[in-house]
């Protein structure tokens, strides 16, 4: 096991995020105040409680797991593809490491990155809103497994993507709709039934559902399913990593 | 590591490519059936023109293009099920300009042993940089240096984990003289320390001066391999020029025989004629100038040049 490549990949992804720290760390703790001063302070304000929580306290975890999921994609995918794109992927596919190794380098480095600001949302959000934390092991379970996970999907992008337009498409056209529709602002309890249904499809709704759980102990869904759901998309995202390294897809000629 | 003797023909190859083929997706085959031995300590030049697959093989070796068919073995092991063996020992400089711009060149090079898994040795990266005139640039951004200097990171970055054999994409394309002769002394440096270096180039002059074997290769064929001192003379035609002491109008007829031409001036005389032949001519030509009453005031005899010599190989004339 080549742990010193990984851990120089990740190091210099970190020193990157450490490059564009304006960018990186405060353009999206700055934008996620907005959210909490509008729909938390402004709007909910008016808003009744929902399953015996404040407005401003139950969209906390629809934020923070929205901010983890767009950063997950947005670092991971970024991460792997500005190496295809000024060219320096040769150094990593003519270098001693194995896929593992690279993944572990690339998608640890982007889950810290979202970890950390998960991190920095949830302290900001204290600010603005009375919060608690019921389950706190599971919530940080859920924040680990969705960082990798979502960045693991974010580095099948950043290899997939043959240009930028393909490396925004995925986190502005299905990342953050699915995300808004997914509950972060809302129970799906309110929807009219049929749109019940059709949002169980979207598996965003199961980490809100869950990571919500873990703050309040109320959840859309049962915390079960919730976690099922992520161990199955990781599953899936680590097999399609996996076929992209074995086949050379987009990475080797 | 061993320090053996720099090429022999007894020596075993470090570098062993057998039936080696590339198709790429779109269909255009790029390599057909090749085979390459590459000896311990030599310099190795892969002479071609544009598209004739030199870098496609360097991508099969150095793992960035998967070959269609055949086996590679660096140093007796297989690139694809000892990888990891066969990768530490290879350096890579590619042809394009692949760099991270906003990386502070000492950070380049670190990050470049720290993907071959080697621990920080902060002394060697100073040599490395120090031998490639970049010590002094160590703390600026790629993106502030020269494209000559640009090179010569991706030079250090590929020494950083201290390779056996290095590989070197067209080094020296769009590079001036200078820093040509830098780069040279560069690679003569690790000849002598034992390394094994193959490059590939347009500039057939530097083949010729620093190569100790030569492979042309075309369409994605090796046409030939050949040290170069023998390819040269093996191949190359030479001419011997005969100043005459008065100016002629036209080749007396007496004279007359393929191969001799006279200046446009008149005043010398130009036989072209082969090294390789039986009887090259000069002989009898000296003998029928002396009875035609011509006097000779100088001569000498002119090889021809590499370059020439794979004019006429890639020329298929030869």
């Amino acid at each position: 096991m080549n742990w010193r490549g990984a851990v120089t990949i990740y190091k210099a992804e970190m020193a990157r995020t450490g490059r564009t720290l304006m960018q990186s760390v405060l353009a999206p703790v700055i934008s996620t105040s907005l959210y909490f001063v509008v729909f938390g302070a402004a709007i909910g304000s008016r808003m009744e409680s929902i399953d015996g929580v404040g407005y401003g306290a139950f969209i906390v975890p629809g934020l923070v797991m929205m901010m983890i999921l767009m950063q997950s994609v947005s670092n991971a995918a970024i991460g792997i593809y500005f190496p295809k794109f000024n060219g320096t992927v040769y150094e990593l596919l003519s270098a001693p490491i194995s896929a593992l190794e690279i993944v572990i380098g690339f998608v640890g480095a982007a889950a810290t990155k979202s970890l950390i600001l998960g991190a920095l949302v949830m302290v900001t959000a204290a600010f603005f809103v009375p919060m608690e934390i019921q389950h706190p092991l599971a919530m940080i379970a859920f924040l680990v497994m969705t960082s990798v996970t979502f960045s693991l999907f974010g580095f099948i992008i950043g290899i997939w993507a043959d240009n930028f337009e393909q490396l925004n498409i995925v986190p502005m056209l299905i990342v953050t709709p699915l995300t808004f529709l997914g509950g972060s602002f809302y129970s799906i309890s309110v929807l009219p039934p049929f749109w019940q249904t059709v949002t169980l499809f979207n598996p965003v709704v199961y980490l809100i559902s869950g990571f919500r759980w873990s703050f309040y102990g109320v959840s859309d869904v049962d915390i079960g399913i919730s976690l099922a759901a992520i161990a199955g998309f990781f599953a899936l995202c680590v097999v399609i990593v996996w076929r992209m390294f074995k086949t050379g897809y987009r990475l080797k000629t | 590591m061993t320090h053996e003797t720099p090429s022999g023909a007894a020596e075993p190859a470090v570098l062993t490519i057998k039936g080696v083929s590339k198709t790429y997706a779109g269909g255009f085959t790029a390599l057909k059936s090749v085979d390459l031995d590459i000896k311990k300590g030599e310099i190795f030049a892969l002479l071609g023109p544009n598209g004739a697959g030199k870098t496609t093989l360097i991508g099969i070796v150095c793992g960035l293009v998967k070959a269609t068919t055949g086996k590679v073995a660096v140093f007796g092991h297989d690139i694809d099920g000892d990888y990891r063996l066969t990768r530490s020992r290879i350096g890579l400089v590619p042809q394009e300009m692949s760099i991270d711009m906003f990386t502070k060149v000492a950070d380049a090079v670190a990050y470049a042993r720290g993907l071959f898994g080697k621990p920080s040795d902060p002394a060697w990266v100073e040599k490395v940089l120090r031998d490639l005139s970049l010590w002094d640039k160590r703390n600026e951004q790629l993106r502030t240096l020269s494209g000559g200097m640009k090179r010569r990171v991706m030079i250090a970055k590929a020494l950083s984990h201290d390779p056996d054999i290095l590989f070197l994409d067209e080094p020296t394309a769009g590079v001036d003289v200078e820093l040509r002769q830098g780069m040279w002394q560069v690679v003569e440096k690790l000849r002598q320390r034992g390394k094994t270096i193959i490059l590939t180039t347009h500039y057939i002059q530097e083949a010729e001066e620093m190569a100790d074997r030569v492979g042309v290769i075309r369409q994605g064929e090796i046409v030939l391999v050949e040290e170069t001192a023998t390819l040269m003379a093996k191949l190359g035609r030479k001419q011997l020029t005969l100043q005459l002491a008065e100016r002629l109008d036209a080749v007396p007829e007496a004279l007359a025989v393929e191969g001799l031409t006279l200046s446009e001036s008149g005043d010398a005389l130009h036989f072209d004629y082969d090294t390789r032949a039986d009887r090259t001519g000069i002989t009898t030509l000296l003998a029928n100038l002396n009875a035609a009453g011509v006097s000779v005031r100088d001569l000498e005899t002119r090889q021809s040049s590499l370059e020439e010599i794979f004019v006429d190989l890639v020329g298929g004339a030869s």
